[in-house]
């Protein structure tokens, strides 16, 4: 099913998805990202591409929820910092979707794996 | 100085979440602690607000190429303050420590999925 729409019985799995991102992200401080994209690939069928603008698009509501339940940890936003510095990340995601459209799919998948890979190695040695 | 090393960081950050679609906040949050000086809460609750931006940019950017289900992303989205609140009630029940290693046996395990499905294609 990875072309059209999805249908409503499939409805809890991106219920659950969102669910699983919440909840990782909430324990691990990583993003719903690490997540979302390969679930939806898995059980979706997405192709890379359409998992990873999807998934960004989901990052977004994520992210301003996450902010708004952590009402207290708002206050330690460092604004002007964080707009400064959300300049080169602006240029990087830009730079990063331009290049996911010159190279294969498959190639997404790897560098997915790899930074799954950084992730797990990062939490064994912590 | 280490100013540039946080920006050439950020634009890592950035760049990693265009390609693989995730918030960038793996590589913002280090930056902010070990390059600017923030603390862990802060340097977290600054990179929320990277990552918000970083995501809204990507995604305008991968509508612009027809790679955004929007519906899709918006129940992906709305439900994941529950799953916060299921992560709050887990971790005051499992060891901090038996779940890192959890986690990280998952992203180990999706990590060969993907690979190999990716291969099969």
């Amino acid at each position: 099913m990875p072309a059209g729409a999805t249908p409503d019985h499939a409805i809890w799995k991106l219920a659950a998805i969102g669910t699983l991102a919440g909840a990782f992200s909430g324990l691990f401080g990583v993003g719903g990202g690490t997540i979302i994209v390969p679930l939806l690939i898995f059980w979706f069928g997405y192709g890379e591409r359409l998992a990873t603008g999807t998934s960004l698009a989901a990052i977004i509501l994520i992210g301003l929820l996450g902010a708004v339940a952590q009402g207290g940890i708002y206050g330690n936003v460092h604004v002007g910092t964080g707009l400064l510095l959300a300049i080169p990340a602006i240029f990087g995601v830009v730079l990063g979707t331009a290049i996911q459209q010159r190279i294969p799919q498959r190639a997404v998948s790897y560098l997915f794996a790899l930074l799954l890979v950084a992730i797990a190695v990062e939490l064994i040695l912590s | 100085m280490s100013e540039l090393a946080a920006i050439l960081i950020c634009l890592c950050g950035g760049l990693t979440g265009g390609l693989v679609g995730v918030g960038g906040g793996v590589l913002f949050v280090p930056a902010l602690t070990i390059f600017i000086g923030l603390t862990q809460v802060e340097a977290e609750a600054t990179s929320l607000l990277m990552i918000v931006v970083v995501a809204l940019v990507g995604t305008y950017r991968q509508h612009g190429y027809g790679n955004v289900r929007l519906r899709e992303a918006l129940i992906i989205g709305a439900l994941s303050p529950l799953g916060v609140l299921l992560g709050v009630v887990i971790a005051n029940n499992v060891s901090e420590r038996a779940l890192q290693l959890s986690f990280a046996a998952l992203a180990l395990f999706m990590a060969a999925q993907l690979v190999r499905r990716a291969r099969a294609v």
